[in-house]
């Protein structure tokens, strides 16, 4: 009997505007119910439009649990469908990527087009009529797709992904001009997991409190002006809270809108990348291409599961109630020239993945955050850091300080909201 | 005849086999200083994500360190400022089935398999790895020019690695 599914903790025990309960990193009837609840009725970010560009391009992802194919078909539309077999459940698919023109079960041979309808049943005779093939295409979800990020739903009547987005959606257009004009496009990812709760590191994406301490060695690593850019608990910037649980931390005042001050002086540590450049383009062009390398200079946290992180995606993947998989996709401009792209990989190489200069610090501190949540169980989880100074802005959307835990307090209304969905 | 070529003798197995071995034993004793003397100026030390590239410079890597990179890397470990290298892992790696590719009196490739466990905070995880070196003769003394750590689960979900495969 599963217990967890039938009786949903009380969110409103767990949840309150300024802390929440240890329980919620260490409890597994709560992730249970966190997987039905939130990943199974939000839109889920599955993938982005430049990793299935063409036809018969497919990547593989997750939807909470439950292993989805995202495929572009004939047409161009894209899918996304439950990786099972509508027979006896084995994966249709286990390539992380490529290219195809169907999906085959390697169990007894049923066959699947790319937009999931069945075409073909091995000795179809036997069934002797009683199988309409029309009745059993791959388990669809919802899809829909804003500035190339592809979302995807198992709630057939969720509201459109623009309306889920909105005041996020601002963020995401200024996000997208890292790519300097040219279509922006996904160059590989690292891929981690560390032993804790998906929430520890959906929180982590908009702290700014962590910083200076957990990634000293990254700041003492870079170079000096990296290093006076990143100082980002005294450069002016803000946290947002977004509405539905989406939010936005403000890093780098002066670099929201990598499309501004395109006058500026070009950065030293740039110079040698800037003159490389002025070979094939205008000193216009440069100047746009270098602003745009480094990234933004702001986190937005797409509740649940997406990060649009300065110059990458993070991407979170809760296994169990104490695993998390997190990738992190670095970004570069399609086309565009290979010394700027190179440029973006090795500053992504530099802080991110297993082997970086900050993503195993960040992996350890949540690790630790895991570790001592087993112990106080009574003791609350704090979230109320700059609550004080947090003020209303005219769209209704809550603002307060670069390190306020602002944006964590709105994705914890956002889970409760859900989680006090009927069952 | 260049009298050059004719005194340096080819870089043998055994010669190759021990420089690395010495290399390996430097990183599993933190001896980091002598480990930065062991490369070749201009060298590289690459982690690749993808098993079958070979241009590297064009892809996403786990590591993909210059002189500097790796100096940072070295230093990164024994500054007490990585709470995920504060200690650093402990690690074994034993290096075997060595096979020497090309060689010459100037350079060899050598490739052999590592088998890496580490251990820190109770925990113990284990790494295999293709290792594919370049080692070149300069002045007299074996250098890296170019070392390639392929892990073979490097496309899964790894752990933190705070030290140096």
């Amino acid at each position: 009997m599963n217990i967890a599914a039938r009786i949903a903790p009380d969110s409103s025990v767990l949840v309150h505007p300024d802390r929440v309960r240890s329980s919620m990193y260490t409890d597994p009837a709560i992730f249970e119910v966190e997987m039905s609840r939130i990943f199974e009725r939000t839109w889920v970010w599955v993938a982005h439009a430049s990793e299935i560009a063409e036809p018969g391009d497919f990547k593989m992802a997750m939807v909470g649990l439950q292993p989805v194919i995202v495929v572009r078909d004939r047409k161009g539309a894209v899918h996304v469908h439950v990786n099972r077999c509508r027979h006896r459940a084995a994966t249709v698919c286990e390539v992380a990527n490529g290219k195809t023109n169907s999906f085959v079960c390697p169990y007894h041979g049923w066959s699947y087009a790319l937009d999931g309808s069945l075409r073909g049943v091995p000795y179809e005779a036997g069934y002797a009529g009683a199988i309409d093939k029309r009745q059993f295409p791959l388990k669809s979800l919802r899809v829909e797709e804003y500035a190339g990020l592809i979302f995807a739903s198992f709630k057939d009547d969720i509201e459109p992904l623009a309306d889920f987005l909105g005041g996020a959606k601002k963020w995401i257009d200024l996000f997208m001009k890292q790519s300097a004009g040219f279509p922006l496009t996904t160059l590989g990812e690292h891929k981690f997991r560390f032993p804790g709760n998906w929430k520890i590191q959906l929180e982590n994406t908009t702290d700014a409190y962590h910083f200076p301490l957990v990634h000293k060695s990254f700041l003492t690593a870079t170079d000096k002006e990296t290093g006076v850019l990143m100082d980002i608990m005294n450069n002016g910037g803000w946290v947002e809270d977004l509405g539905n649980g989406h939010s936005v931390m403000v890093m780098i005042p002066d670099l929201v809108d990598l499309e501004e001050n395109l006058d500026a002086p070009i950065p030293e540590k740039f110079a040698a990348l800037a003159a490389e450049l002025a070979r094939d383009h205008s000193v216009q062009e440069v100047r746009r291409i270098v602003r745009a390398v480094g990234g933004t200079g702001f986190n937005l946290n797409l509740f649940p599961n997406l990060g649009c992180s300065a110059a990458f995606f993070r991407v979170l993947r809760p296994i169990s109630v104490d695993e998390t998989e997190v990738r992190h996709v670095a970004l570069g401009m399609k086309g565009g020239p290979q010394a700027a792209n190179r440029a973006r990989l090795r500053i992504h190489e530099f802080f991110q993945g297993p082997m970086g200069f900050g993503s195993p610090d960040d992996a350890e501190v949540w690790d630790r955050v895991q570790h001592g949540a087993q112990g106080g169980k009574d003791l609350w989880l704090m979230l109320n850091r700059g609550m004080a100074g947090e003020e209303m802005l005219p769209d209704g959307h809550r603002r307060s300080d670069v390190s306020a835990e602002t944006g964590m307090r709105a994705a914890y209304q956002q889970w409760k909201l859900m989680m006090e969905q009927p069952a | 005849m260049n009298l050059s070529v004719v005194m340096t003798s080819t870089i043998n197995l055994e010669e190759a086999k021990e420089f690395v071995s010495l290399e390996a034993d430097l990183l599993d004793h933190a001896c980091y200083e002598e480990w930065l003397a062991l490369w070749a100026a201009g060298s590289r030390y690459i982690v690749p994500i993808d098993p079958a590239t070979t241009e590297f410079e064009d892809a996403l890597n786990y590591a993909f360190d210059d002189h500097e990179m790796r100096r940072k890397r070295a230093e990164r470990l024994v500054n007490g400022q990585s709470i995920s290298a504060s200690p650093v892992a402990r690690t074994v790696r034993l290096l075997s089935r060595f096979r020497l590719l090309e060689t010459d009196g100037a350079r060899c490739e050598l490739r052999c398999a590592q088998l890496l466990t580490e251990h820190r905070r109770g925990r113990d995880r284990t790494y295999a790895a293709n290792l594919s070196y370049r080692l070149v003769r300069e002045a007299g003394t074996l250098k890296i020019d170019q070392k390639i750590v392929r892990l073979i689960n490097s496309t899964e979900a790894l752990g933190g690695i705070s030290y140096i495969l």
